[in-house]
């Protein structure tokens, strides 16, 4: 395991119980995805992993470094005032790495954004911001990617294209990726596993397993693997709501 | 064509209204140490403006002064105030306290401490004092103002809290720290025009004391020419710092 959580709780203050108990690992190579109602725990969860927080009780245990980590938030989260450029050679900046604008353009490349650097987020769309926010957490090459509902702001079509080109750098340096979402069939689509969460405090409500080859085969969509994937998911959903 | 109308309104309505005033006066025949017309005011300001745009000049001038002790103080409390909350809050109450005082109550001390042949000093330490708190405010919110999510990231890269402070707070800050500025400049005029009031003497030159003098003679137009220009000033410099915060906001946002 790249990463674990280990029947964690997560307590704050007066508000009580926010997470858990819980537990998630994500393996090396491996896409998990992670749905569940919106206040369940999901960016708590995620920020364990990343190692942001620390859980009241249980444990976390991860053999990533720091700086092999990478978290892609809900919003680009980029600063206005850098341009795209700078901004995607931030983690580089901040850890004294000389080529550090080099490696930047390379990664603004991975994610179709070559030649956008001097760019200032002001003047990029939703789904461009998204791209530059991935390339930053890209450039690092990470062992462990968080993805905290990314796409979730963007409309459909923009959507479907960034989970193809997510699958695309992923399959290039294959980081263990945990993919928090919303969406059923982007969970199904992207990931190898997708774990459900019940109602907050979250715990682990299913677990479903998609079997078919990752970056996605020509189709997969109209697939009945996918289909029933996507219904079993919507149906542990909806157990876990009328249970809570 | 927007522009044009934009621009022309509020000269339609002065205008009109001081239209309205000067055919008052003539009307009913209003005496001038009472409330002179318009043309007499006008006449008032052309007979008078070298000397008129002199004290303008000198306002302004202890004005700005007092704008940059206040920015130059106000930056000095507010940083350590953001990077610990210990000495925000031993700071605040004293800031606030500061910012609830109001300035006339102030001016006398100033004065003495000044020195009474000193007035321009008292002066522009009294802007310093009003111009203080809205600096010192946006400085200090700017500072904290960055995206938690943002922060998160330096946390992850394990940034220093000297990259910390100049990568990401310092420049989160800015607008703010315009913002503070630029309400800061008009409070500053405020404060000289105050300040000279209770310090009473023509050694400061100001335009306050043009309306004091006029005012002791009963030379209503003159009284009226110099707050004509002390408007004037007021409006010339609140836009002129507003120019300047949009070009630095553009900048800063690159575009
Ligand atoms: N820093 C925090 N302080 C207090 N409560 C928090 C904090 N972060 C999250 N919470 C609470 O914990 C619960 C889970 O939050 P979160 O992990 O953001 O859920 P999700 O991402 O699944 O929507 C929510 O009730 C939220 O209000
Ligand atoms: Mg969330």
């Amino acid at each position: 395991m790249i990463a674990e959580l280990r029947s964690v709780e997560v307590d704050y203050g007066r508000r009580g119980r926010a997470l858990g108990p819980f537990s998630l690992g994500a393996a090396p190579g491996e896409i998990v995805a992670v749905v569940g109602p919106s206040g369940c725990g999901k960016s708590t969860a995620l920020r364990l992993l990343g190692g942001l927080e620390q859980p009241t009780r249980g444990e976390v245990r991860r053999t990533v470094g720091r700086g092999e980590t990478a978290v892609v938030f809900q919003a680009p989260t980029l600063a206005p005032w850098a341009s795209a450029g700078a901004n995607v050679a931030l983690p580089l900046e901040l850890a004294g790495v000389a080529d550090a604008r080099a490696r930047a353009d390379a990664a603004l490349e991975r994610v179709g954004l070559s030649g956008h650097g001097d760019a200032s987020p002001a003047q990029l769309s939703g789904g461009m911001a998204m791209r530059v926010s991935l390339a930053r957490a890209l450039v690092t090459d990470p062992k462990l990617l968080l993805l905290d509902e990314p796409f979730a702001a963007l409309d459909a079509l923009t959507r479907r294209r960034l989970v193809e080109d997510l699958h695309r750098v992923w399959d290039q340096t294959r980081p263990a990726v945990v993919f928090v979402t919303h969406d059923v069939e982007e969970a199904v689509y992207l990931a190898g596993r997708v774990v459900v969460m019940t109602p907050g405090p979250g715990r682990t409500a299913a677990e479903i397993a998609v079997d078919a080859p990752l970056p996605r085969p020509e189709g997969f969509r109209t697939s009945l693997g996918f289909r029933e994937a996507v219904a079993a998911v919507e149906a542990a959903l909806a157990l876990a709501e009328t249970a809570a | 064509m927007k522009r044009v109308v934009d621009v022309l309104a509020p000269l339609i309505l002065i205008a009109l209204l001081l239209g309205g005033w000067e055919a008052a006066c003539r009307l009913l025949a209003v005496p001038g140490y009472f409330l002179p017309a318009p043309s007499a005011i006008g006449a008032a300001i052309a007979a008078r403006w070298p000397e008129l745009l002199h004290a303008a000049a000198n306002t302004l001038v202890m004005a700005l002064q007092g704008l940059g002790v206040a920015a130059l103080a106000a930056a000095a409390l507010a940083l350590p105030a953001a990077l610990s909350p210990m000495v925000e809050r031993a700071v605040r109450p004293i800031a606030v306290g500061l910012q609830v005082t109001p300035v006339v109550a102030l001016a006398p001390l100033v004065v003495i401490w000044a020195g009474l042949e000193r007035p321009g000093l008292a002066v522009a330490a009294l802007a310093a004092v009003v111009a203080f708190f809205p600096i010192f405010s946006g400085v200090l919110t700017g500072l904290k103002s960055a995206d938690p999510d943002l922060e998160r990231l330096f946390d992850l890269y394990e940034a220093t809290p000297f990259q910390r402070l100049t990568r990401l707070r310092l420049p989160a800050a800015v607008p703010f720290v315009l913002e503070g500025v630029k309400v800061a400049a008009g409070l500053s005029v405020i404060g000289a025009v105050v300040a000279e009031w209770v310090a009473g003497s023509g050694t400061t030159q100001g335009l306050a004391w043009k309306i004091l003098e006029a005012g002791n003679r009963l030379r209503t137009a003159d009284m009226f020419a110099a707050l004509a220009l002390l408007a004037t000033l007021g409006f010339l410099l609140n836009a002129a710092v507003g120019g300047l915060e949009r070009e630095a906001l553009r900048r800063w946002r690159g575009r």
